[in-house]
């Protein structure tokens, strides 16, 4: 199966019964605050413009209000939009008539949501067999299907246990499960690790990345916190207010954040584990010195290779094995520290 | 303050009501034009009902005419496979020999047969009912007021129009029964598909369920313990209009009290009405024990 991008285009929700008639006005710049107040509607997404990788882990964040889960709702339209488009293969998910949205929410998405939202009268594997049920896939193969994930999900044994006899974590696994025997091509993950505790979180990101690494579905992951953002995202929107402040690769808005609200976000962002050593290496000069290093290595574990076989200095080499830089252990300490203009800056 | 009407003029005193005349000229054509009304239509009704009195002549004649061991065993298994408790099935065992015992078997297998047929109309005109209008708003506005009416008017008042379109008999009796019990019903249906968690809706919606799915799948089994208890109301209330239907022709145990009040038979009024609170006592565990067992997915073992 082939991914497909999504291409979220000057995608504007105003929330209220006279939404559309106020999508002029905000384009020419009026306000959230003074929509509130003068006009009784809410602004709950502005100008979104985003195109999302095909195969890759789109990452959204943004705090409580900020207008994320609005967002990830228009690409398999829970909520319709007041003006934008959302097209996925070339077609505009917003157009779609019912019968077709029918389709395309059956056979091109799963989602999984932050409060599980399981069917509490069915077993685990009720569960999951959900969205193939509703396709008319025969109850044998649905079946064999959805073991397969609950297997691969590590939730093997628990079949025939009620969501309400699993822990968080484990619902959880359910969800994603849930998700994933629908076998389609862009999954959704509204905060999804969001109501889990951290060890289990981090446990749930790597359960992702190990399915991704085969998988390569489109993946859009919601969520409030960087980190999460960082350790999965291979694209990383930031949304403030309904509007998108920031977008790029964890790199480079760790490396050059946009705003001071982004600074101050990034700032308690651990660098060694989002940086990587072609970002900082000088160029060569002369012939290659010390261990080589593969390009896409993050710092730390850069810094972990050479310390552990007690040397200053090393180079960067590509695919290919060809090196294409230089690195010193001084260096990669000195970029993994918080600059002090951004300590300022968010003080 | 008496005093005062005498500096009053006149229509401030007394409440100027139309004329006598005027209102019995009113109350007569109304009367009338309902009265030829329904004897135009008569065949047409009579050929409309006639599938109510078969279905509960046929359930009549079957409960009084079985050997009375068979029926007894029949309930006692409903009963104990429906709860799966063994102190309800025991006490309905006492109580039905005991009505058994006092020569009440008949007269309960009647009363039995009326409620069974009551509670099985009120089901199916009540939950379809229900799900309309937890589906619109404006549907629940239009049914919402009737059902206040249906509630609060004194059942002896609709028994009036009920015997002038279907006179005397055991179907008339079936219809005010239902009409009086069918409320909780329709209610209860309402209130628990509205009840339903609108994340799992959402998630239903995301992959790709139909209207109908979302109502098989998710909106009934979730509203399920709450119809559950609309049944149950069903039962109750049906239990207590049979007194009052046996006003217009319906036998059973409700029969035997009308004699009673009307001849102050103090000791018979009092056994028939306990027979009727054994048989209600007997329903309602039953049915909540039953609700309570396919709430069993919902016990929190861990987490």
């Amino acid at each position: 199966m082939v991914s497909h991008a999504i291409e979220v285009r000057n995608l504007y929700k105003i929330f209220g019964p006279r939404g559309g008639d106020y999508v002029d006005a905000v384009k020419n710049g009026l306000g959230k605050a003074e929509l509130n107040e003068k006009y009784g509607h809410v602004l709950g997404l502005r100008d979104i413009n985003i195109s999302m990788p095909a195969g890759g882990i789109m990452v959204v964040m943004g705090l409580s209000g900020s207008g994320k889960s609005t967002l990830i709702r228009h690409i398999n339209r829970l909520i319709d939009p007041t003006a934008g488009e959302v097209l996925y293969d070339g077609v505009d998910v917003c157009k779609m008539s019912e019968n077709d949205l029918r389709e395309f929410r059956r056979h091109k998405t799963a989602m999984v949501f932050q409060k599980f939202a399981l069917l509490p009268h069915r077993t685990v594997l009720e569960n999951t067999v959900y969205g193939l049920e509703i396709q008319g896939v025969g109850q044998e193969e649905r079946e064999k299907r959805a073991k397969q994930w609950i297997a691969r999900v590590g939730l093997s044994g628990f079949e025939n246990h009620y969501p309400n006899q699993l822990s968080g974590g484990m619902q959880q696994r359910v969800g994603l499960a849930r998700a994933l025997t629908n076998d389609a091509d862009i999954l959704l993950m509204d905060e999804a690790y969001s109501a889990l505790d951290p060890l289990i979180r981090v446990d749930m990101q790597t359960v992702l990345l190990d399915l991704q690494k085969e998988l390569k579905k489109t993946v859009v992951f919601i969520t409030h916190d960087l980190d999460e953002a960082l350790r999965l995202g291979d694209k990383i929107a930031i949304l403030r207010d309904g509007m998108v402040v920031q977008q790029g690769t964890g790199q480079e808005i760790v490396l050059n954040p946009a705003d001071e609200y982004i600074t101050a976000f990034v700032k308690e962002v651990n660098r060694g584990r989002v940086v990587n050593v072609e970002t900082i290496m000088a160029p060569l000069s002369g012939t290659p010195e010390g261990m080589p290093i593969v390009k896409g290595t993050v710092l730390e574990a850069a810094a972990r290779a050479m310390t552990s076989v007690n040397q200053t200095l090393a180079h960067v080499v590509d695919e290919n094995n060809r090196p294409v830089g230089a690195i010193s252990l001084s260096a990669i300490i000195s970029s993994m520290v918080t600059p002090t203009s951004h300590e300022a800056k968010a003080a | 303050m008496a005093g005062l009407c005498e500096s009053l003029p006149g229509f401030l005193c007394k409440f100027p009501a139309f004329s006598d005349v005027s209102i019995r000229v009113v109350r007569k054509s109304v009367d009338d034009g309902f009265k030829s009304l329904v004897r135009s239509y008569v065949n047409a009704i009579d050929a409309m009902v006639q599938p109510l009195q078969w279905f509960l002549n046929y359930l009549e004649r079957l409960f009084v005419s079985s050997p009375w061991p068979i029926i007894l065993l029949i309930m006692l298994a409903i009963v104990y496979f429906g709860s799966r408790n063994i102190r309800i099935t025991i006490g309905t065992a006492v109580s039905m020999l005991a009505i058994g015992l006092l020569g009440l078997w008949n007269d309960t297998m009647v009363t039995l047969a009326m409620v069974t047929v009551c509670t099985f109309i009120a089901i199916l005109i009540g939950i379809p009912i229900g799900i309309l209008m937890a589906r619109s708003d404006r549907v629940q506005g239009i049914i919402n007021p009737i059902l206040d009416v249906m509630q609060t008017m004194p059942s002896f008042v609709y028994l009036i129009p009920v015997v002038m379109i279907f006179g005397i008999g055991k179907v008339p009796g079936l219809i005010a029964v239902v009409i009086y019990a069918v409320p909780p019903m329709i209610r209860l249906t309402n209130l628990g598909i509205r009840l339903v968690d609108k994340e799992v809706l959402e998630a239903a919606d995301a992959f790709g369920s139909s209207g109908w799915q979302k109502l098989k799948n998710v909106q009934m089994p979730l509203a399920l313990p709450t119809i559950m208890a609309g049944i149950n109301q069903t039962i109750m209330m049906s239990l207590a209009m049979v007194v009052v239907a046996s006003m217009v022709g319906v036998g059973g145990l409700g029969k035997n009290v009308l004699q009673a009040i009307n001849n102050q038979f103090f000791t018979v009024g009092f056994l028939n009405g306990f027979a009727l609170v054994a048989i209600a006592i007997i329903f309602d565990r039953t049915s909540q024990a039953y609700g309570k067992r396919l709430q069993k997915h919902s016990e929190v073992i861990h987490g």
